[in-house]
């Protein structure tokens, strides 16, 4: 068990910087999401704790020692793969004991030991194949267990469910889960599935071109985000953006309005904003109720709808030509052309000083 | 499938009878006449009709015998020895040339080793293809590990992501695309016993001490060098196809290794080793069969000398097929070679079969 620490931490290829000085505290037993889009630097940045990768600036501490310079070995980190990373010569008994074979530990400590990951991922039926009979849930199901027999102090997981089909990437989200809570130790997991980053972190790390966006927990991130990239990533469909104008704003609050939009006030203000300026109002899509089209506080024609059963998404298009989507936790039918008006919680909507 | 065959046009057909044609006519038909041939005892050019023989030729190439000899006894019984107190045997040709043993009639010397005060005497009827058999399977045992390891270390060397690592690929490979008998030239001049430069270098880096070896007039040397340059020729040849088995292995299964603390020598033997297996098959087994047609080096380097220490099978074959104009005895060791090559591989493939 340890924690992680990096401070400052950069990587360069030749003049290009990749990751640009990256601050985040892991703590022990701690399970911490980074998500981004793709090329963000979130692989890269795993890597390098894994050492995979050099590192070219700031420190790298693992279990509070500093570790920039020590091979992935001496680092005690196990790492799971996207592309499972199974040894297709060895039965899953051998990948799994591979580490133990590197370190000439005894057959019955491998055998005990394995024996022990094995019961834990409930695949002590597979232990005999070899990879090509195996499916690719139980490939990494595999990668997974040769992590544990080496009991490593931090666990490095690299997108290891974008390979599997939807239904099977649940069953190993839940099961990932479970094996933190068994395990209890520090797990650190690369994603760009904002699910699986809700679901299973602790904590979420968001990142963009290689910069931290926000920190936080999976709640903090989505009823409180920092700016508008962390506000757009998160939540599915995701938030609706509006350009308004800042009409009064002050230390409470600021009251914004665009040609679709009634002057409301927003109390939740991210980023500062003048009296005067544009600015960008976000609400989930969640949050936004139809009514009468005299009603409400956003005014326009319904665009489309789809139904999904429990859910009801619905398209507007708005007077100022934008669109916004609406999500309804009930089946409704609203037929396209129906003017509507829609109303939101203003203690819900936020307030960004960013244009998207 | 077959009414696919036969449904598709002629004009398909027309287009593969070239190459089915050329195909024929110098693979599939040499190869049965080769087998009809050496029951026979076809010359190149003759007036005689031909005539069949049965398996005469293969008794000829193959038979072997062996002749124990008593020592000759003076009128006491004692052992009689020459001026440097070797026993002294009987004359092998006493008893091949005798009428008392028409079973050894036409036998030479190949060998012989002594136990006690008899001497043993394994006798051949052809001791030149013996030596050629001999040597082919010594310059087989020889160059085919050699040369495999070789290039294969090459191949680990030359695939890593350095500045100007195309260039060694394209030293090592080099030799590959220079013909043969160019390179049997060239190294025919490295070998020269009076001024070649394998001997002016070992003599500029021994200050002089070196004494001038004749490595292909010298029948301790004459094979060893063929072989050295024989493994330096194709070794490239051998090295690209490692190299494209080393790139089929997945770049994450060696981040694996590394993360779970493999060396250097574990990720070889667990990691690149396994991958390599289907690889390794291929490379023995294409090595074996060039180094089993072994030719062009003799023709040009030594013509099977000194003293036949570097006859091979394949040069025997076309020296007695054209040089003395048997064609039927050149069939017969073209056909041995073949079962002999096959044999070969059989076992290699049941060796580095899937388990």
């Amino acid at each position: 068990m340890a924690d992680v620490r990096l401070k400052d931490v950069r990587k360069r290829y030749g003049a290009v910087e990749v990751i640009k000085g990256v601050d985040i505290e892991v703590e022990d037993g701690e399970f911490v999401v980074f998500v981004g889009p793709s090329g963000c630097g979130k692989s890269t940045l795993l890597r390098m704790i894994a050492g995979l990768e050099d590192i070219s600036g700031g420190t790298l501490g693992i279990g509070g020692k500093v570790v920039n310079e020590m091979p992935p070995k001496e680092r005690g980190v196990g790492m799971v793969f996207q592309t499972y990373a199974i040894f297709p010569h060895m039965t899953v008994r051998e990948n799994m004991a591979f580490g133990l074979t590197i370190a000439r530990a005894g057959k019955e400590e491998k055998a005990r030991r394995v024996n022990e990951a094995a019961r834990i991922l409930q695949m002590e039926h597979l232990l005999d194949r070899r990879p090509s009979q195996l499916s690719g849930g139980q490939r990494q199901r595999v990668a997974i267990g040769r992590a544990i027999v080496r009991e490593p102090s931090v666990f490095l997981f690299d997108e290891p469910l974008s390979n599997l089909d939807a239904a099977l990437r649940m069953d190993m989200r839940m099961e990932i889960g479970k094996l933190h809570q068994q395990l209890k130790a520090t797990m650190i997991y690369v994603t760009h599935d904002q699910v699986e980053a809700m679901t299973l972190a602790d904590k979420i790390v968001v990142l963009r071109d290689g910069e931290v966006m926000q920190v936080g927990t999976p709640m903090e991130l989505y009823h409180d985000p920092a700016n508008l990239f962390v506000a757009g990533f998160l939540g599915a469909p995701s938030m609706n953006f509006l350009n308004v104008d800042v009409s009064d704003a002050g230390p409470d609050g600021a009251t914004v309005s665009n040609p679709s939009l009634d002057p409301v006030r927003v109390a939740a203000v991210k980023q500062p904003v003048t009296t005067g300026s544009t600015a960008t109002l976000g609400i989930r899509p969640q949050y936004l109720h139809p009514t009468a089209p005299e009603k409400g506080m956003l005014h326009g024609t319904v665009a489309l709808t789809e139904r999904l059963g429990a859910e009801t998404i619905v398209d507007v298009a708005m007077k100022d030509g934008t669109k916004i989507i609406a999500a309804l936790s009930e089946d409704r039918v609203l037929e396209p052309g129906t003017e509507i008006g829609l109303e939101f919680d203003t203690a819900q909507a936020h307030l960004f000083s960013e244009r998207p | 499938m077959a009414s696919k065959l036969t449904r598709s046009t002629g004009a398909g057909w027309a287009f593969a009878l070239p190459g089915f044609g050329l195909i024929a006519l110098f693979i599939i038909v040499p190869f049965f006449f080769a087998f009809g041939l050496s029951l026979t005892n076809q010359r190149l050019i003759s007036p005689n009709p031909t005539e069949y023989v049965g398996f005469e030729n293969y008794r000829d190439l193959l038979s072997l015998s062996v002749i124990t000899l008593e020592p000759e006894r003076d009128d006491s019984g004692a052992v009689i020895r020459d001026e440097d107190g070797e026993i002294e045997y009987p004359r092998v040709r006493t008893i091949t040339r005798s009428d008392d043993f028409p079973q050894y009639r036409g036998m030479r010397e190949w060998f012989r080793w002594q136990s006690g005060d008899t001497a043993r005497v394994v006798v051949a009827s052809d001791v030149v293809f013996m030596k050629a058999l001999v040597n082919t399977l010594m310059f087989v045992l020889v160059v085919a590990p050699v040369q495999g390891a070789l290039a294969l270390v090459l191949a680990l060397l030359i695939n890593q992501k350095l500045r100007g690592i195309n260039v060694y690929r394209a030293i090592y490979f080099m030799p590959v695309v220079v013909s043969i008998v160019v390179v049997s030239l060239l190294w025919r001049f490295i070998y020269d016993g009076n001024d070649g430069l394998l001997n002016n270098l070992l003599s500029a880096i021994t200050f002089g001490g070196w004494q001038p070896v004749d490595w292909l007039g010298n029948p301790d040397t004459a094979l060893g060098s063929i072989m050295a340059m024989s493994i330096w020729q194709a070794v490239g040849f051998h090295m690209v196809i490692w190299l494209s088995g080393l790139q089929t292995i997945s770049p994450t299964l060696y981040e694996a290794a590394d993360i779970e603390g493999a060396s250097k020598w574990q990720t070889f033997r667990y990691v690149t080793w396994p991958g390599l297996r289907n690889t390794a098959v291929l490379v023995l087994i294409v090595i074996t069969m060039q180094a089993f047609a072994l030719f062009a080096q003799i023709d040009v380097m030594t013509n099977g000398g000194p003293l036949d220490s570097t006859q091979t099978v394949v040069f025997q074959a076309v020296e007695r097929g054209y040089g003395k104009q048997d064609i039927s005895g050149g069939s017969t060791i073209s056909v041995i070679l073949f079962l002999l090559v096959l044999t070969i591989s059989l076992i290699q493939r049941w060796l580095t079969r899937e388990k």
